[in-house]
């Protein structure tokens, strides 16, 4: 047996940090009690509460709706941004545009809430003003926030798949005559496909777990679930939160279940000297 | 030679439409937040005044600097700016600490192994980060796990004060945070040509000697990413002190909001945002040509 050296211990000492907390949670969801500090024995009582809780069942179904077209338009946009970025060289205004694609994934959630914000209350005054038009802010401008943040996220992914693609494929359909959207279409996009997967997911997760921006954007009527989680939990703790909580952490477990196979899949197929040759380390002599 | 690519027919449309979007909603919206931290705040609906005026032909334009003489003449403020900055800068090393060794022990596990760490340090990214601190909640509070497991042990009589204080925002910030240091550590860690290493400890250079002088100096990038990636959001943060932070945690997230939601002062809310986007414009320049830079060198 080898001695564990400094790394390894510090891994596992972080991993359990990350994974106690959550482990706890989902124990507490389990008790009976009604408080939540003491433990009163074993009841899926929180759970079943849960279903009957109509508010919160509408504010699920809500953000999934927002979740889902979410991540479909920002697979959309994200795949484009990703392939303007890693296959066009040149052109006017670039290093802006790559500027405004990576700078979503560091800016401060309270700065992007309130300009996005700011946008929607302007764009009301000027569709007033000209159309005599209602513009109301609820679900549709929570999906523009989530879009657009989830866009950078999607971008990244897809366009380091896109760097180490081998482009002499791309080039050969061109040269038999295929044009450029049909050698995307047929030749690129399959090649990319597992990293558009990884980014629909990505943002699918990314816009279920926003409470920043849909607080700011969000209009009467469409409160999501974190939003609904977030006035139940400022006024503390509470068993049917734990419960609720716990079935998120259920649904990202699968979802990371589901992520581990499709980069096992992606990862056999890149790699193409057998896993061995590439782990194993000459000792010197 | 390498032949470069024919340019696609649908050049200007593949780059209009992520261009038009990302422009409209990400760029021109830091615009009005500018041009409204220059107005005054009114009781009205939206609650500011106008900042341009036309009347009897003839367009005026009145900036008002108020908002920003209000920022630094109350000293709630420049505490927060300064609280904010200090959470993060002792937050990003404390990740740094902690996620370096183990960036540097995923990176040196077997190719299978490092997929299954990886993924477990991605795992929390995917739950919402109100989940994670809400489980910190359940453990630090004053009847909680924690203090409810020290006193059973004999170790403390009475309840320790914990939730509320600077110490559970930093175990908040440190436990929200770690995952954005870790990978991009490991994704330059992993590229390391192991032979460097014993180039360097046949030279004579001892094990530890060899890491100082040979992979950290060559990990720098990642060092500048997974820190920009933990500083730049952890200045804004809000849900973090909000949650887990009492009286004593300035954060400027958390004023802002305040201002915004509960002051109603759209105008100073707004002042607020652009110097703090003032502040973070160098940090946010470093993370961009870092990440260009690699980018490039792929």
């Amino acid at each position: 047996m080898r001695r564990p050296d400094f790394s390894s211990v510090v891994l596992w000492l972080g991993l359990l940090f990350i994974y106690l907390p959550m482990v706890i949670l989902v124990i507490y969801s389990f008790n009976a009690s009604r408080l939540v500090t003491v433990w009163g024995g074993w009841s899926i009582h929180w759970y079943l509460g849960l279903l009957d809780n109509t508010q919160l069942m509408n504010a699920v179904k809500r953000s999934l709706q927002i979740a889902f077209y979410t991540a479909t338009a920002a697979v959309a946009l994200g795949t484009l941004a990703a392939f303007a970025m890693t296959r066009i060289q040149q052109f006017r205004g670039r290093t802006l545009f790559s500027g405004m694609v990576t700078a979503p994934l560091v800016m401060p959630e309270v700065i992007t809430g309130l300009s996005l914000l700011l946008l929607f209350v302007a764009l009301a005054q000027v569709l007033e003003f000209f159309l005599g038009v209602t513009f109301d802010r609820g679900m549709l401008t929570i999906w523009i926030a989530h879009t657009t943040f989830s866009v950078a996220y999607v971008a990244i992914v897809v366009s380091s798949r896109l760097g180490e693609l081998d482009q002499s494929i791309e080039e050969a359909a061109m040269d038999l005559g295929a044009p450029p959207w049909k050698t995307f279409l047929l030749i690129t996009v399959p090649m990319i496909a597992p990293s558009i997967v990884a980014g629909w997911l990505l943002s699918f997760t990314l816009s279920l777990d926003d409470l920043v921006l849909a607080s700011f954007v969000s209009g009467p009527g469409s409160t999501t679930l974190p939003m609904e989680i977030f006035s139940a939990v400022r006024l503390g703790v509470k068993p049917e939160i734990n419960a609720i909580a716990s079935v998120i952490l259920f649904a990202v477990s699968v979802f990371t279940l589901l992520m581990w196979f499709i980069f096992r899949r992606a990862d056999k197929r890149s790699q193409l000297p057998p896993p061995e040759e590439t782990s194993r380390r000459r000792t010197p002599a | 030679m390498r032949r470069r690519l024919p340019l696609p027919n649908g050049k200007t449309l593949v780059i209009s439409i992520p261009y038009l979007w990302m422009f409209l909603f990400f760029l021109l919206p830091f615009v009005i937040v500018l041009k409204i931290s220059f107005s005054q705040a009114a009781i009205a609906i939206p609650p500011y005044e106008r900042l341009f005026e036309y009347s009897n032909q003839a367009l005026t334009i009145v900036l008002n600097m108020g908002n920003y003489i209000f920022l630094t003449q109350d000293s709630l403020y420049y505490a927060a700016y300064l609280g904010s900055l200090k959470i993060a800068l002792i937050t990003t090393l404390v990740c740094l600490l902690l996620g370096y060794p183990m960036a540097y022990a995923i990176a040196r596990a077997p190719r299978d192994r490092q997929l299954i760490y990886l993924l477990l340090i991605m795992m929390p990214t995917w739950t919402a980060i109100l989940i994670r601190v809400y489980a910190w909640m359940g453990i630090l509070s004053a009847n909680g796990l924690l203090n409810s497991t020290l006193m059973s042990l004999g170790l403390i009589s009475t309840p320790l004060q914990i939730l509320n204080t600077n110490t559970a925002v930093y175990i908040g910030l440190v436990y929200a945070y770690l995952p954005f240091m870790v990978l991009p550590l490991y994704a330059n860690l992993v590229k390391h040509d192991p032979t460097l290493l014993e180039a360097a400890q046949d030279l004579g250079a001892g094990r530890i000697k060899a890491f100082w002088k040979v992979t950290v100096p060559l990990s720098r990038a990642g060092i500048v990413a997974g820190s920009m990636l933990v500083f730049i959001p952890v200045v804004g943060e809000f849900v973090v002190p909000e949650l887990l932070g009492g009286p004593e945690t300035l954060m400027i997230g958390k004023v802002l909001w305040q201002e915004f939601f509960n002051n109603r002062d759209w105008p100073v809310a707004s002042a607020l945002a652009i110097v703090m986007l003032a502040i973070l414009l160098i940090p946010i320049t470093l993370f961009h040509y870092n990440q260009a830079r690699e980018m490039e060198k792929k």
